[in-house]
């Protein structure tokens, strides 16, 4: 089949504003009976990335999808810079199953390591494929032809256009491994600020989010979900929204939800709805959510790293040995939108929009789950709020899904605060136990590290859906987490350490990828201890590391930040901090999973000695980047994941009693304000001739340990357990516990 | 029906309304297809939803649809275009002042109400205004900027 040409300049008439149409042909979306793909998507081939049209404008297919991050321009300089087109005259889909290839889910900040090399790749083999055609054209050598916007020029001055040559037809090539890309010296599009291009139809209002999507004859409708997590429906009184108008029940087993034809009155139908719920719960509630992980049935160890002997080591006559334990809480991805989705499930198919980060697995579990050929259904890509992670943008699918099916119509739904807050899947707690060794020297002779994290459940496809848990619907179940595990040890060269997984079989809250999954709760302890083991041997925190590193380039981001500090070795905490606020200074120092970034980075900080409010005034990175595509991208990206961490671990706990999520707003959720912004200072360091790397989560992995160590300077006070609230810090100020709980705002 | 008569972004249009406690926010986005302002919370927490009323920067989702007849009511489509952006909008995209772009409907439209009163904030001022605006993707400090520039435009 001939592939789908979408004009760049196509508008759409959607949702009463004109949009420039990425994503969306409602044609072909609703058109009945329709088996997909639309296009060959087959990601061995070149015309599944990219189309040349007749007038020479140029479509990228992508897989991967831009949730936020700008990855949208950068996948555009990767294909103009390649081709030699003009990047204005790129347009891109991205994530429509039907259309797209699978380039395995976003996340992960492998966007453009993976998918955008694929790309390349992809615009590389088109490239020779086009010089080859264009010097038969132009009965000249390859090597002789010149390309500019998109037409090949011969040394002669004779011309002939990609349109000219395959404007509308397929390139019938394969993905040439051997296709070299551009030499990253001739780069003039790649490590450009390209600008984004959604950002002016975002900032007017023009730009259609999947939030703002509309379908002929949608119903609007809202989930119904219990309070205690897993409860079942005991009665429902469906007379208590008889008067609200169109306002109707859906109910599948314990799935329960209201349509209406109006969006409001949907909102409050589900208010009003009076149902009974029975069971459920039995969770230990996060004040003993450490206790609990400690009784957690294990499934198994895992050794991260064995150098020497530890334990030996541990046990030396000379050695001063050290031991602590840290925690991080379960945290939500937070989302500022509600998760939300539209879903036509009609006898012979199914299309459903989605903001979700992996359209095209999405689509295979649904189908799966659902009982349907994968052929009939379509998942298509559509901005959402960011994510970060897995958060309610699948679950919320299924609910439109199961909804859509029940009432023979196309559905809308969108998550109401709480139900985002209360059922986004969660970046798990995880508990860290360290113990080291200093020799007589003051340096680390040995280091353990026993780590609880919830395993991932063996061979698992998907995370269970909410709504096919409570409909009864099979579906595979266990948990699914990411990589956790990262970055539990130091990024150092130490000659005995140990480190171990204990995987716990569960973990009280469902589970999912959230921002650099497990990494800065690791950091936190890993990061902190070091610089309680600096204290211990009376030594400054920056040079106690520069003793420990070997690596060359580790070393020169270290000294970076500490000249931008203008660091002045003096023992921690400061003693010239001040009385009733006071100010200190910490750093950190990462090698992201031991393969990617090293990272330094510095932190200020104040706490008032009244409120034990933390305030983090100041953030120093230096990052290592490897090549930008867009680095004013990779810049924003750095910044967010920074200021994100700053409010994780000052502000951000799940807070949940036996029965569920008792933090389900922004007040007692809270994330961090304007008021708070701290100063940035970040130098991204990298070359075009070096590999790309991921430019986003790697940076928030530093950012917890800094302002522990930053707070500890300030205040003599270590704080093992984040987040470091004013109630905690207050009391641990105070000489208390300083793992104090927090109160959640719903309760039974 | 009840009906109720909205002035937005200089039109009046009559809306049927079942609900008169129904928050402008869903008559803006569900009857006049207007998506600028979205839907955050619900509860007034996070700004995602302001619209500006007779100058003043509210809460759609806290404002019912009924108390507003007369009034003028400005969303961000009304305040610029692609073509044509309000200088906070312009000084947004110059900056790349946002990632996910779905909270900045509450922080221009903040912005362009306080700097029609204070054309010439202080940064700690505009800090001090956008406090009850969340923005989950950690952009802020380019919101800052951008809101700065647009300041000093």
């Amino acid at each position: 089949m001939n592939q789908i040409v979408f004009e760049r300049r196509q508008f759409l008439k959607a949702g009463g504003a004109l949009v420039v149409g990425f994503a969306m042909s409602p044609s072909l979306a609703l058109s009945a009976a329709q088996t997909y793909p639309l296009r060959d998507v087959a990601a061995e081939n070149v015309d599944s990335f990219l189309a040349i049209a007749q007038n020479g404008d140029v479509t990228l297919y992508c897989g991967k999808v831009d949730i936020g991050t700008g990855a949208r321009a950068a996948y555009r300089q990767i294909v103009a810079e390649e081709l030699d087109v003009d990047v204005g005259r790129i347009a891109m889909i991205e994530g429509d199953t039907a259309l797209c290839p699978d380039q395995g889910g976003t996340g992960g900040s492998t966007g453009i390591v993976q998918g955008g090399m694929q790309i390349r790749q992809a615009a590389a083999t088109a490239r020779q494929t086009l010089a080859a055609m264009a010097a038969k054209t132009l009965n000249a050598m390859p090597a002789d032809l010149t390309v500019t916007g998109g037409v090949v020029r011969a040394k002669d001055g004779r011309t002939v256009s990609y349109a000219d040559l395959v404007g509308g037809k397929r390139l019938e090539v394969k993905l040439d491994r051997a296709a070299k890309p551009k030499d990253p010296d001739s780069y003039k599009v790649v490590n450009q600020p390209v600008k984004r291009p959604d950002l002016p139809a975002k900032m007017t209002g023009r730009h259609t989010y999947v939030h703002d999507f509309r379908v002929p004859k949608m119903l609007h409708a809202r989930v119904v979900r219990p309070y205690a997590i897993g409860a079942s429906v005991a009665s429902l009184d469906e007379s208590s929204i008889a008067n609200i108008p169109g306002a109707r029940v859906v109910r599948i087993k314990d799935f329960v939800a209201v349509v209406a034809e109006r969006e409001w009155n949907a909102v409050r139908a589900a208010k009003a709805l009076r149902v009974t719920w029975t069971g459920g719960g039995g969770l230990p509630g996060s004040e003993r959510v450490y206790d609990a992980m400690r009784a957690t049935e294990i499934a198994r160890d895992e050794s991260l790293v064995k150098n020497g002997d530890s334990e030996a080591a541990l046990r030396a006559q000379s050695a001063r040995r050290f031991q602590a334990s840290y925690q991080w809480p379960a945290q939500s991805h937070a989302s500022m939108g509600p998760s939300c989705a539209v879903a036509d499930y009609r006898p012979d198919g199914l299309t459903v929009w989605s903001s979700s980060q992996g359209t095209h697995g999405l689509r295979r579990n649904l189908a799966r789950d659902l009982g349907i050929p994968v052929e009939t259904v379509r998942v298509v890509y559509m901005d959402g709020s960011g994510s970060y992670g897995t958060n309610g943008s699948d679950d919320v699918a299924a609910d439109a899904v199961l909804i859509s099916r029940a009432v023979d119509r196309p559905v809308r739904v969108q998550w109401m605060r709480e139900d985002e807050h209360g059922f986004d899947p969660k970046g798990p707690p995880q508990l860290l136990d360290l113990s080291a060794a200093l020799d007589a020297q003051g340096n680390i002779a040995a280091w353990e590290t026993a780590a609880y994290l919830p395993e991932n459940t063996p061979n698992l496809r998907s995370r269970p859906m909410l709504a096919f848990l409570a409909a009864g619907i099979p579906q595979p179940t266990g948990q699914s987490v990411a990589q956790v595990q990262g970055n539990a040890y130091p990024s150092y060269e130490l000659p005995n350490m140990t480190a171990t997984v204990h995987w716990l079989k569960t973990t009280p809250l469902r589970p999912s990828n959230l921002r650099a999954p497990g990494k800065p709760g690791n950091t936190f302890a890993v990061e902190s201890f070091i610089d309680e083991l600096a204290v211990a041997a009376g030594r400054d925190p920056l040079e106690f590391r520069l003793a420990h590193l070997k690596d060359a380039l580790g070393t020169s981001l270290l000294k970076r930040v500490a000249e931008r500090m203008d660091w002045k070795p003096r023992p921690t905490p400061n003693r010239e901090r001040g009385d009733a606020v006071m100010t200190g200074r910490g750093i950190s120092y990462l090698w992201y999973k031991h393969m990617d970034n090293r990272m330094a980075m510095g932190i200020e900080v104040t706490v008032e000695r009244a409120t034990g409010k933390v305030r983090v005034t100041r953030v120093v990175a230096a990052v290592e980047c490897g090549q930008m595509i867009n680095p004013d991208a990779v810049r924003n990206q750095v910044e967010g994941n920074i200021v994100q961490t700053v409010s994780r671990t000052l502000h951000e706990e799940v807070v949940f009693d036996q029965s569920g999520v008792t933090s389900v707003d922004w007040r007692s959720y809270p994330i961090l304000t304007f008021p708070e912004a701290p100063v940035l200072e970040i130098d991204l360091v990298g070359s075009p001739r070096d590999k790309p790397l991921g430019a986003g989560e790697a940076a928030s992995a530093p950012v917890p340990a800094a302002i522990a160590n930053a707070v500890f300077d300030a205040t003599g006070v270590r704080i093992r357990r984040v987040p470091l609230t004013p109630a905690r810090v207050l009391a641990a100020l105070q000489g208390g516990r300083a793992d104090i709980g927090i109160r959640g705002e719903r309760g039974v | 029906m009840p009906s109720v008569t909205l002035r937005v972004n200089g039109r009046a249009q009559a809306l049927d309304v079942d609900d008169p406690q129904m928050p402008l926010l869903y008559a803006l986005r569900d009857q006049m297809e207007l998506h600028g302002p979205k839907f955050g919370c619900g509860l007034g927490q996070c700004g995602a939803c302001t619209v500006i009323v007779d100058g003043v920067a509210v809460r759609s989702c806290q404002t019912p649809v009924s108390g507003l007849a007369g009034k003028d009511i400005q969303t961000l489509e009304g305040l610029g275009s692609p073509g044509a952006p309000h200088k906070v909008q312009a000084a947004f995209i110059e900056e790349q002042a946002a990632q996910c772009g779905y909270c900045t409907n509450g922080m221009i439209m903040t912005a362009a109400a306080l700097l029609a009163k204070n054309p010439h904030p202080s940064e700690a001022e505009v800090r001090t205004v956008l406090a009850g605006n969340l923005c989950r993707c950690g952009t802020h400090v380019r919101i800052l900027r951008a809101v700065m520039r647009a300041a000093n435009a």
